[in-house]
């Protein structure tokens, strides 16, 4: 046996290191007292965020592979680190406070946190369907957990099991693609499959396209994608708010990634093929997502069909297929981690019966009651519409524009259709905060330090990625340049 | 050709199993009482309503379990060949990757102690 010291990439792997590094110093933290405050847990676990941040941007421009192609370093896989930490960073500063107001602060939940986001950035990173599909499992069993993190509340539990269950038949779903794929091919590295692609033999295998078809329905199930969005509104409803933030935020754009990565890279001569299913998929996401969402007096649900319906939005940059729609979704989702996480931020900070306030009811007259947050909460809405000079107008016009320039004209303007529809239930919102009287208990407002931060944060990201869009475009058209020069 | 040997596993695994079955059948006495014709399920009862709840003790067990399953599974193969390491001249580099290995693995125990998984009350 021949050996020979090993090369190891930590280089490659630097961000996912120090998350990792973060996350094991916060379970050590967390066995000391005091046993009640876990403020610091969540403060050394930003820490580590930020400086993955960090490290990600000293690593920006560079490109490698380690582990036998298995990750690779690539301003792709930055760019998506950089979103990661930004998303997650936003739900830690944004949970101190709400965890604490009800009475469910453990050091688990800024850990279980971090070690989402871990699995978010192998996601991104990983060019081997086995280390996406390991990234996928590290995301999705924190986030179970985190979803049922008020063990008391049936809702909480309900919306755990309903994600739990769904969630591991779309992993099987996702399994069974990798395992057929890699019956079609001999591969399950993405570099490998592209090279196996390109012979032509293979093009037509009928195992290789039912492969394709069942990792479409995993990474569906993901970005909850008609009609594989069922759990979504219930799990939404019922998780932590800030929880339901990171599902809506961090998880989605980590499913994006792995999806164009794979799609766009060696399933890149199928297009053809993947094309048509993609448009329908986009199609019913964004019409059936917002249709319903008119029909919701839940606020959590709301956002859960809205989420639906942007991710339809974002399909359309997929089904387009270009740099510059690739780039679009990779700016959409940065657009709408901010302005997501913004409108969850807001919500969960009031209060009404002691109880959180969701319902349509409970945001009459609150521009009078709490100006500041009915005025944040208004930008994010407006965001979500779609409304210059904000992130979300900038991020449509990419996506819709990208369709344009591709010739996907019906698609463009289905999408615009969407919007208008769009704007009914999100203005109806605003309606209510700024033009009824307020009735009932009032609604309380608890607003921390870090909660403002956070929240602050999200204001500057949705108007500076509205007022100068031009630095982050350029940055992800350089991120898809890996495999889209 | 060359899968027959696995044929003849499943041949011999079939007839052992048959012969287990069938053995006791012909030599044995019966005398069956309810609790001797219960299927067997680790001494449950293998028919039960699923009510009550399990103490979620029983999972903490679990993984500590796991813990020292997972950590033998990668220590044995690793003794195996730690003299190629050693005479490859890559002794040191084996050891302590193994080392920091199980203090990964360490840090799992540790956790679990701490927050009373070692505790049956």
């Amino acid at each position: 046996m021949e050996l020979a010291f090993p090369v190891i990439g930590w280089r490659v792997i630097t961000p996912m290191l120090l998350v990792t590094g973060t996350g094991f110093a916060c379970l050590l933290l967390d066995l000391l007292p005091p046993k009640e405050r876990k403020g610091h847990v969540a403060a050394v676990g930003l820490l580590g965020l930020a400086l993955a941040g960090l490290a990600t941007g000293l690593l920006w421009g560079q490109r490698e592979t380690a582990f036998r192609e298995m990750v690779a370093l690539d301003e792709f896989a930055l760019f998506f680190n950089l979103l990661f930490c930004v998303a997650t960073g936003l739900v830690l500063l944004l949970s101190h406070g709400y965890i604490r107001r009800q009475g469910i602060e453990q050091g688990e939940y800024y850990i279980l946190v971090l070690f989402a986001a871990l699995g978010m950035m192998l996601m991104a990173a990983g060019t081997d369907l086995l280390i996406i599909f390991l990234g996928l499992e590290l995301m999705s069993l924190s986030l179970y957990v985190l979803a049922g993190f008020f063990r008391t509340r049936p809702a909480s539990n309900e919306s755990a099991m309903k994600y739990f269950l769904l969630g591991a038949f779309a992993t099987g779903f996702f399994l069974y693609g990798i395992a057929l794929i890699y019956g079609a091919t001999g591969t399950t590295s993405l570099p490998r499959l592209a090279e196996a692609l390109a012979r032509a033999e293979l093009g037509r295998d009928p195992l290789l396209f039912a492969g394709l078809g069942l990792l479409l329905v995993g990474f569906g199930f993901k970005i909850s994608s008609v009609p594989f969005h069922m759990w979504a509104p219930d799990v939404y409803e019922g998780a932590p708010t800030a929880i339901t933030a990171l599902i809506a935020t961090g998880s989605k754009a980590a499913a994006f990634a792995a999806l164009l990565r794979v799609l766009l890279g060696p399933m890149r001569g199928l297009q053809p093929d993947w094309l048509v299913l993609v448009w329908i998929l986009a199609a019913l996401t964004m019409t059936l997502g917002n249709v319903v969402a008119i029909a919701q007096s839940n606020l959590k649900r709301m956002l859960a069909y809205s989420s639906i319906a942007h991710v339809g939005y974002m399909l359309i940059g997929v089904v387009v297929g270009t740099q510059l729609g690739a780039a679009a979704v990779l700016y959409y989702l940065a657009a709408y981690t901010f302005m997501t996480a913004g409108a969850f931020g807001v919500i969960l900070l009031l209060e009404r019966r002691g109880a959180e306030a969701v319902q349509l009811g409970d945001y009459a007259g609150l521009a009078a009651r709490h100006p500041l947050l009915a005025l944040l909460l208004a930008l994010f809405l407006l965001s979500l519409i779609g409304f210059p000079p904000t992130a979300g107008f900038v991020g449509k016009f990419y996506l819709f524009s990208a369709a344009i320039e591709a010739g996907y004209v019906g698609l463009a303007i289905l999408a615009v259709l969407n919007a208008v529809i769009a704007s009914y239930y999100y203005l109806r919102l605003i309606v209510y905060m700024y033009m009824r009287e307020p009735e009932g208990e009032p609604v309380v407002a608890a607003l921390t330090p870090a909660a403002g931060l956070g929240l602050a944060v999200a204001v500057w990201g949705t108007l500076h990625l509205g007022l100068a869009p031009g630095p982050l475009i350029g940055l992800a058209q350089g991120a898809v340049g890996p495999f889209l020069p | 050709m060359q899968y027959v040997p696995i044929l003849m596993v499943f041949a011999f695994a079939a007839a052992v199993a048959g012969l287990m079955l069938l053995v006791p059948r012909l030599l044995g006495p019966r005398r069956p009482s309810p609790v001797k014709l219960e299927a067997f399920e680790c001494g449950k009862p293998p028919l039960a309503l699923p009510e009550g709840r399990f103490a979620v003790k029983f999972s903490v067990t679990a993984i500590m379990f796991i813990i020292f399953d997972i950590e033998l599974m990668f220590v044995f193969p690793w003794v195996v060949v730690y003299g190629e390491f050693v005479r490859a001249g890559l002794g040191p580099f084996a050891f302590f990757a193994m080392l920091f290995y199980l203090a990964v693995l360490m840090l799992g125990l540790l956790y679990d102690w701490r927050k009373g998984g070692l505790e049956w009350e």
